[in-house]
């Protein structure tokens, strides 16, 4: 098609003008219906991205037995393993601060208190719902276990408890057993521990924990049907 | 306008007879007026729909391997989002767990769920679950959660009410807009770590990014900072907290290469 087909009377600047036009909405027609996602869609592997390279499609590949990535050689067997000889230790790795103990709590929270309770008496939710009841932490026996025994527990999983070495890196999880020390005087404190003066509440505060939330289900509640949307009704 | 397609008018027809009947000058004023309704609502309609669930999938729940409910984990459990996410704090990637995180608990409980099926196949063969991602950001976007998370970002702030699903939704856009609108601003969303114990609510004790039920503060409820600061509005809080974190500046965070890079 040339200028003088359309009409007489369209000057040549006029057609470039349409011509430039349509070609600017052709374009935002076809980014707009995302024609072109290569950039979209990198030939990269991002985190757990499905690869069509290893048979397993994992992108995420084990390491090599044996591998030792620079900086984690783990030399420091006491802190890595809580073992002396064969035997659990009775000491922490490095001093516990304060700081060590505000994290251990933060920690213990998270990972530990589901099942071992905020205060470590065993009777946290998930056992409430089933699972094996763990002992209490304030039992003699558990009073008088070294420290390294704890840290065994947490990287090896005891009984019924899987270890949770993917999920607390080896700093934290002294710092949860130091906390679980602290948990343990709490509950075996005397009054003569107290500072002098100090005052004790008979009426302990009536404490609403996470997890007693009244609009909680079932898994035979769920079913892919009845959640199809994102505004489901509860 | 008029005056001049007059003028073209007047112009055309000093070359050639009148062939047009009058009401083609209306005809012709209103078609002009509909061309540019229709061009300019098809750019809206376009614009809209690039920005409507069909296209972001937000809001909209997405089919899963096994139906995972955050509801019931989340404030059914009380779990935190870390004892899943375990990278969260120190990656960019949150980190979806592995299956034997789904085992700690379900060795011994809903071991015979029929639902829970491919979860046992997948711990038992090794095999990976499939996961339909719910948050995805084109691959020329950097993303990274840890430093969200340290600066103080709740995990409700971008995720929405994810203790409250059912099935798992993208709650925002993620679209460059959404992004922007925080990074201009960015005391707007902006939570302390710790706040003031209060021994009748467990969630002081926690961390206040990770915590489901955290509301900005108000002249009624303000938000008192461990060293006993007290808040009640979040200009102020977020003033605060921009500074103490050592926030970059709008200019920084709004640069391209920040997540362009």
């Amino acid at each position: 098609m040339t200028r003088a087909d359309l009409h007489p009377m369209i000057s040549r600047s006029a057609f470039r003008l349409m011509a430039a036009g349509a070609l600017v909405a052709a374009t935002l027609a076809l980014g707009g219906c995302g024609v072109r996602l290569d950039m979209h869609v990198q030939p990269k592997y991002t985190p757990l991205r499905e690869s069509n390279f290893f048979s397993d499609h994992r992108s995420a590949r084990p390491l090599v037995e044996g591998t030792v990535a620079r900086g984690q050689l783990e030399a420091d067997t006491y802190l890595y393993t809580g073992m002396i000889n064969g035997k659990p230790g009775t000491d922490f790795p490095f001093p516990v601060t304060e700081q060590v103990m505000e994290r251990g709590r933060e920690r213990f929270n998270v990972y530990c208190a589901p099942c071992h309770g905020r205060t470590g008496d065993g009777n946290g939710i998930v056992v409430q719902r089933g699972f094996k009841a763990p002992p209490s932490y304030h039992i003699d026996r558990l009073r008088n276990a070294p420290v390294g025994h704890f840290y065994d527990v947490i990287s090896n999983g005891f009984g019924a408890m899987a270890d949770y070495s993917s999920q607390i890196p080896v700093k934290d999880r002294w710092a949860i057993i130091a906390y679980i020390r602290a948990l343990q005087f709490s509950q075996d404190a005397k009054a003569s521990d107290l500072p002098p003066g100090t005052k004790i509440s008979s009426n302990p505060p009536n404490v609403n924990l996470p997890g007693s939330e009244p609009h909680d289900i079932t898994p035979d509640g769920i079913t892919p049907t009845n959640v199809a949307g994102g505004n489901v009704a509860k | 306008m008029w005056g001049c397609m007059r003028a073209v008018g007047q112009w055309m027809a000093s070359y050639m007879a009148q062939i047009f009947h009058r009401s083609a000058n209306t005809i012709a004023k209103a078609s002009i007026i509909a061309a540019i309704l229709l061009i300019g609502g098809l750019l809206w309609a376009g614009l809209e729909l690039q920005r409507s669930p069909y296209y972001t999938y937000a809001g909209v729940a997405r089919s899963q391997p096994v139906p995972f409910s955050h509801l019931h984990h989340v404030s059914g459990v009380g779990l935190d989002c870390r004892y899943c996410h375990t990278s969260v704090e120190t990656s960019g990637f949150a980190g979806i767990p592995p299956t034997k995180t789904c085992m700690n608990c379900h060795s011994q409980i809903w071991t015979n769920a029929p639902m829970l099926a491919p979860v046992r196949e997948s711990y038992r063969t090794g095999k990976s679950l499939i996961w339909t991602r719910v948050d995805n950001l084109p691959d020329f976007v950097y993303f990274d959660h840890s430093i969200h998370i340290n600066k103080g970002i709740g995990c409700n702030t971008c995720h929405g009410p994810v203790d409250k699903m059912p099935l798992t939704y993208a709650y925002a856009s993620m679209q460059m807009e959404w992004c922007l609108n925080c990074h201009r601003d960015p005391g707007k969303y902006l939570r302390p770590h710790r706040v003031k114990e209060d021994p009748k609510d467990p969630h002081t004790m926690d961390d206040q990014v990770f915590n489901m039920t955290y509301q900005q503060p108000t002249a009624e409820h303000p938000v008192v900072l461990p060293d006993g600061q007290s808040f009640t509005s979040q200009d102020a809080l977020g003033a605060y907290l921009v500074k103490v974190k050592h926030v970059r500046s709008v200019r920084d965070i709004t640069s391209c290469s920040t997540c362009h890079r």
